[in-house]
């Protein structure tokens, strides 16, 4: 008895020693759920086509990620979840209007062409979701910029067309928005609600911040990223957006409007797409930052968001080699070029 | 002076990220894909090919206006333009072997493969086609040499960091460089309209 009770106390096992729940099945399944209200805001703004797109998104998604793994006879994983991530995200960002072929080819190119042939899940080099939507903009670019006046009555309707508050911005100026929506705080509430035309999932900052709070406190994603794309986006807004010179830019509205709170807190916190050190993570976002303010303020595109993060995925491999540290004890390299 | 100079600016970036050479002209992929498998050589590649270009669109804005417009030839660009890169390369390459063997050995073996490349060819006959001014002219080559070297640097270390991973074996080397080159091509989408010259 004595033997025994000393026997237990003492457990002798190989690494790792500190085990916890969260797999990254865990993890994959817990982004899908804060993005659940986004997506609930979308579909109660833009009606049942809204639900449809997401539908067929994920659908695609997932028969895809299973049709090529049982296809290459691979382990089959749509269990862990991360199909239906990209086929949600890839779902979020699609303007409400598009025909359900869109959410089909795109989901399509983001699972099989930007995930499975790297390999799969941890070895992308390019977020899917973003790859997918990017692939739809230039491939249908007519259909991908009709957007839909949120009606918030869940019936069959003919919805108004209309522009994007960026793409008023853009086109015709400050003072068209301000129009549209009567004063400063009825257009920065209807923003930050998300009663306003833009992609399904985007709109409701509200809502995605609720998603995003649940993820910082989980420490699933971590604040670099984010804070670093969004103040640097929010400065640059700040000093150049403005029609009357500098520093008179309004960042709040640029913050409010477009994919960017979307895409700073789930997709440029993909682990796997961006840097994983934390000087890099902070370099990451900043160019993203820098990068979407370029081209909204300055590019072809009224919304640089998407652009700007995958152009930051290329980087991402770069970022953490420059940080990569020293091998302890290897001599360094002599010579012309490292 | 200041117009100038930002109109010299805009060059470069326009050469190097609007207009980068790789991913909206798809020119220069023979050296694009065959030397970005290794960062090493890569970044070799990069700091020849940028010397190579300015100097070879100096000297060929030269012989443009000096000498095929008196002589009223200036039908006879490409193959003239063609000459003075060869010509450059092999001079370099053999002043290079004779006078610093050590950096011949570093760089000179990516000499050879420029003298074939498109984009040394691109640049002169764009200087021409747009009426560039000397200074214009090199600033253009300048941006184009940088834009192919972040393209080749970007590459390399996608490659290196994909070397490992499980893609399928058809799909392995070339084949996957070129989706590769494909979506960042869709990204660097993005700069469109960033600049109209």
């Amino acid at each position: 008895m004595e033997r025994s009770r000393d026997q237990n106390r003492l457990i002798v096992s190989t690494s790792p020693h500190i085990r916890s729940e969260e797999t990254t099945q865990h993890i994959v399944w817990s982004v899908n759920l804060a993005l659940l209200p986004a997506a609930l805001m979308g579909i109660y703004f833009f009606g049942p086509m809204a639900a449809a797109i997401i539908a067929v998104s994920i659908t695609t998604a997932v028969l895809c990620e299973y049709g090529y793994q049982k296809a290459l006879k691979k382990r089959v994983t749509i269990d862990d979840g991360s199909a239906v991530l990209t086929g949600l995200l890839f779902g979020l960002t699609l303007p409400p209007s598009v025909p359900l072929y869109i959410p089909f080819v795109g989901s399509f190119v983001a699972i099989v062409l930007a995930k499975q042939l790297f390999g799969g899940l941890g070895f992308n080099i390019f977020n899917p979701a973003l790859i997918g939507r990017a692939f739809v903009q230039i491939s249908f670019p007519k259909l991908m910029t009709v957007w839909l006046e949120p009606t918030a009555a869940f019936v069959f309707i003919d919805a108004k067309t209309t522009a994007t508050p960026l793409g008023i911005l853009k086109e015709e100026g400050l003072q068209k928005l301000l129009e549209h929506s009567g004063t400063y705080l009825n257009l920065y509430t209807n923003m930050l609600f998300g009663h306003r035309p833009g992609s399904l999932g985007e709109t409701s900052v509200v809502a995605l911040l609720m998603g995003a709070a649940f993820l910082l406190y989980r420490r699933y994603i971590s604040w670099h990223i984010p804070v670093s794309f969004l103040s640097t986006a929010g400065l640059l807004a700040w000093v150049f957006g403005g029609s009357e010179g500098l520093f008179t830019g309004d960042p709040v509205l640029h913050l409010l409007s477009g994919g960017i709170i979307l895409s700073a807190f789930f997709m440029a916190t993909d682990y796997v797409t961006s840097p994983s050190i934390r000087k890099g993570q902070i370099i990451f976002g900043i160019g993203c930052g820098f990068l979407t303010m370029l081209i909204r303020l300055k590019g072809g595109y009224p919304e640089g968001v998407m652009f700007a993060i995958l152009l930051m995925n290329c980087f991402s491999p770069l970022i953490d080699r420059s940080f990569r540290s020293n091998v302890f004890g290897a001599a360094e390299r002599k010579g012309l070029l490292k | 002076m200041g117009a100038e100079l930002i109109k010299l600016f805009e060059l470069i970036v326009s050469a190097s990220l609007v207009n980068n050479f790789v991913f909206t002209w798809f020119l220069g992929l023979c050296i694009f894909f065959g030397v970005s498998k290794k960062m090493e050589t890569a970044i070799g590649m990069s700091i020849t090919f940028t010397a190579v270009m300015v100097i070879s669109a100096a000297i060929s804005w030269l012989v443009f206006r000096f000498v095929m417009v008196p002589l009223g030839i200036e039908f006879l660009m490409i193959i003239v333009f063609i000459g003075v890169v060869a010509g450059l390369v092999q001079g370099s390459d053999t002043i290079m072997r004779k006078v610093s063997p050590g950096l011949y050995y570093k760089l000179g073996i990516y000499l050879a493969l420029i003298s074939t490349n498109c984009i040394i060819l691109a640049v002169p006959l764009m200087n021409v086609g747009n009426k560039y001014s000397f200074i214009e002219s090199i600033a253009f080559a300048l941006g184009s040499g940088l834009g192919f070297s972040l393209a080749m640097i970007i590459m390399a270390s996608i490659r290196e960091k994909i070397e490992l991973a499980d893609i399928p074996v058809p799909f392995r080397g070339l084949p996957m460089a070129f989706i590769i080159a494909g979506m960042i091509a869709l990204a660097f989408t993005g700069f469109s309209g960033l600049i109209t010259l």
